[in-house]
């Protein structure tokens, strides 16, 4: 690791510029997270154009706050109302609420401050030591390794999001066809542009996001709404005492450390950290029967994994250039924006952004402990806002942001076609999020294939024999082929015990 | 990688142990379920499928007209064809296999809302271009807060003009972008 570039780091991160952008991204973290409607992603796409004329580095390091704050900011609502901000904070509902119920709150979520600062502490530590090391390792890698490597990111994500899995492999199938309209890099073909000017550039990944993300999660939430005004329960003594900070070290511990290896894999991250973490506690209590009922674990575990998870999604990003789950095809999106190319070559082309986010993250989780101890009384008061006032203020902001990245009219249209798309996508089942992360890759992956046609002379049994692509290959075709044995496997066990274990299981996730 | 998938598994369904978890769980998708409109039947399941299923046949005939050249010099048009026949067989066998899912919601009477909303945003592109952003803007916050929202006439009143005025600054007087406007 070089450590000049890593003090390097500290001191851009310290200069009240950056330290301000870092600021305002974990506090819109907090406040989206406590909201519940908007996730991280929509977020992020709809202050997209906001970014553009924001110096690269701070711009990044705010819409990375944006991320790991709504970590934090999901528990609160988990614990107080039993509504989980975040995916990544459901099953946080479970014992956060009973503990509120018994008086606790406080205590709650102040053990979910703590461990979610333990675990994306810890995790910030593991990014710092490994990525540099992937980074180089990623050097060596060709146009075959990347074709494989790209396609295992979108076949995972659609694999392991949640929903149904033949959706989401739809879903992520249509943003690989849509990757490919517009002129053909190679051959200089035009590709489903219908001899539109406009899109013979192909559409602008912001443009997408911010429809399928921004403007279609908006129009869902004006119908789910209900205008129930939800009472939070009130909170007192924040400060956990010695033996509840005793009780869940240990849980706080593992759950940093599932954490940080979920969320490196390619659609791990946050929701699946969480949801692992507090079944491993559970698995191994003396008694388990106290899940459910107020366990301080039960809190501890999925707070510091899904923290953990979120900040260890970073190392395949920025060693790889590799999302590994949709708010990171945000921030690649992003970051290609600024003009920056994630990937091995960013660690020495880029020092300032690369050292510079990863170094942020360490001053914004203290930041974020300090909003989320003794500032909790504020976040517990915004509960109070009503949804209605918030939603025509984002509507405006997308339109208004969208059109100010090209002056242009047409991307406002583009944008609302999307949106009503990703509307009818979320009625009907379909996750936008696989779509949105093929589309990102989708370059990635048809550049890297045909170049390696071209490298293997034709002949695609070239993938196989490389070692590293043919790995990749190989996990490929297991990932690909896991769900259909499991649901075998499934089958007849069922048969023979009459479980009905799916049914829970989508409820879950 | 199934490890993990096992331990979600693990989380609600491990048999024998029919606890409070379970409980719990069952109560929480109930509340939200509350929330939620009914479940579409069938038929969404399908045209989804079949929306699905036409973006792949089309994509693929465009694609075979683009030109799919051989793999030794990929033509522009081998990539979207592989990927639209790929579609193409995931739309089929969703049709096969989907028809009971019950991940899809029906449109009810609070769809209008949406539809609403969604006029809005059309209106202010339209308008946009031709009277500047503010009064369109003020229009679309009234809209969405008194008749989307049920706030008072009051607070519509205020917040709408104090929202636009907030884009304003931070549009034209901030950040200096070229939005039309029209003081």
């Amino acid at each position: 690791m070089d450590v000049n570039a890593f003090l390097d780091g500290f001191v851009l991160v310290t200069e009240p510029q950056n330290l301000l952008y870092c600021l305002i991204g974990v506090l819109i973290g907090m406040l989206i997270g406590v909201l519940p409607g908007l996730g991280p992603a929509a977020t992020i796409a709809i202050l997209l154009p906001i970014t553009y004329g924001i110096d690269p580095v701070s711009a990044i390091i705010m819409l990375a706050g944006i991320y790991y704050g709504a970590q934090y900011g999901g528990t609160i609502t988990s614990v107080l109302l039993r509504l989980p901000g975040e995916a990544s904070s459901v099953v946080t509902v479970f014992d956060g609420f009973a503990l509120a119920k018994q008086g606790k709150a406080g205590t709650a979520l102040g053990i979910a401050a703590i461990g979610s600062f333990v675990g994306a502490t810890i995790s910030i530590v593991g990014l710092t030591l490994l990525a540099p090391i992937v980074a180089e390792v990623a050097l060596d890698f060709g146009p075959p390794e990347y074709a494989a490597l790209a396609l295992l990111g979108v076949l995972l994500v659609a694999t392991i999001g949640s929903g149904n899995m033949l959706k989401a492999l739809i879903a992520a199938t249509l943003g690989l066809l849509l990757a490919t309209v517009g002129r053909d890099t190679f051959s200089g073909a035009g590709r489903y542009t219908f001899s539109s000017l406009e899109l013979a550039d192909g559409i602008d990944f912001v443009i997408i996001a911010m429809g399928l993300f921004g403007v279609g999660e908006i129009l869902y939430n004006l119908e789910a709404r209900h205008g129930k005004v939800h009472v939070p329960a009130a909170v007192a003594n924040i400060w956990p005492s010695r033996k509840d900070l005793r009780q869940s070290s240990g849980a706080i511990g593992r759950g940093s450390v599932i954490g940080f290896f979920l969320g490196v894999l390619p659609g791990g991250g946050a929701v699946l950290a969480s949801l692992a973490a507090y079944a491993a506690e559970k698995r191994r209590a003396k008694n388990p029967e106290r899940f459910g009922r107020g366990a301080i674990e039960g809190v501890a575990a999925p707070e510091s994994a899904n923290n953990a998870a979120a900040t260890s999604s970073f190392i395949p990003l920025l060693t790889l250039g590799i999302p590994a789950n949709a708010t990171m095809g945000m921030l690649f999106g992003a970051l290609l924006i600024l003009g920056i190319t994630p990937g091995p070559q960013l660690v020495e082309e880029r020092p300032d952004v690369f050292w510079g986010v990863i170094n942020s993250m360490y001053i914004g989780n203290i930041m974020l402990l300090i909003l989320s101890i003794p500032l909790v009384g504020l976040f517990v008061r915004i509960l109070r806002i009503r949804p209605a006032i918030l939603a025509p203020i984002t509507a405006l902001i997308t339109i208004l942001g969208v059109y100010t990245i090209n002056n242009s009219v047409f991307d406002i249209f583009v944008m609302i076609v999307f949106g009503l798309v990703g509307y009818l996508m979320k009625k009907s089942g379909f996750e936008p999020g696989p779509l949105v992360l093929a589309f990102v890759l989708g370059s990635l992956v048809e550049a890297s294939a045909r170049r390696s046609m071209l490298i293997f002379d034709g002949d695609p049994t070239g993938f196989v024999t490389r070692p590293i692509s043919g790995a990749l290959i190989a996990i490929l075709v297991v990932v690909a082929l896991l769900p259909l044995i499991k649901k075998l496997r499934r089958l007849r066990t069922s048969v023979a015990t009459e479980a009905t274990p799916t049914k829970e299981e989508e409820k879950t996730r | 990688m199934s490890d993990q998938r096992d331990d979600r598994a693990a989380t609600g369904t491990d048999p024998g142990e029919p606890d409070i978890l379970a409980e719990l769980e069952a109560e929480i998708a109930r509340e939200l379920a509350e929330e939620r409109p009914p479940a579409g039947g069938p038929a969404y399941q399908v045209v989804g499928a079949l929306v699905a299923l036409a973006l792949g046949l089309g994509g693929a005939i465009l694609a075979y007209g683009y030109g799919l050249g051989s793999l030794r010099e990929p033509g522009p048009g081998l990539w979207p064809f592989i990927v639209s026949v790929v579609l193409v067989g995931l739309s089929v066998a969703l049709l096969i296999v989907g028809r009971h899912l019950t991940d899809s919601e029906a449109f009810t009477r609070s769809s209008l809302q949406p539809a609403v909303g969604l006029l809005t945003f059309v209106g202010l592109g339209a308008l946009m271009p031709l009277i500047g952003f503010e009064i369109p803007s003020v229009l679309l916050c009234a809209i969405w807060l008194r008749f989307l929202g049920g706030e008072s006439w009051r607070s519509t009143a205020v917040i709408s003009v104090a929202t636009t005025a907030a884009f304003y600054i931070l549009f034209i007087i901030l950040l200096r972008t070229p939005l039309p406007h029209l003081f």
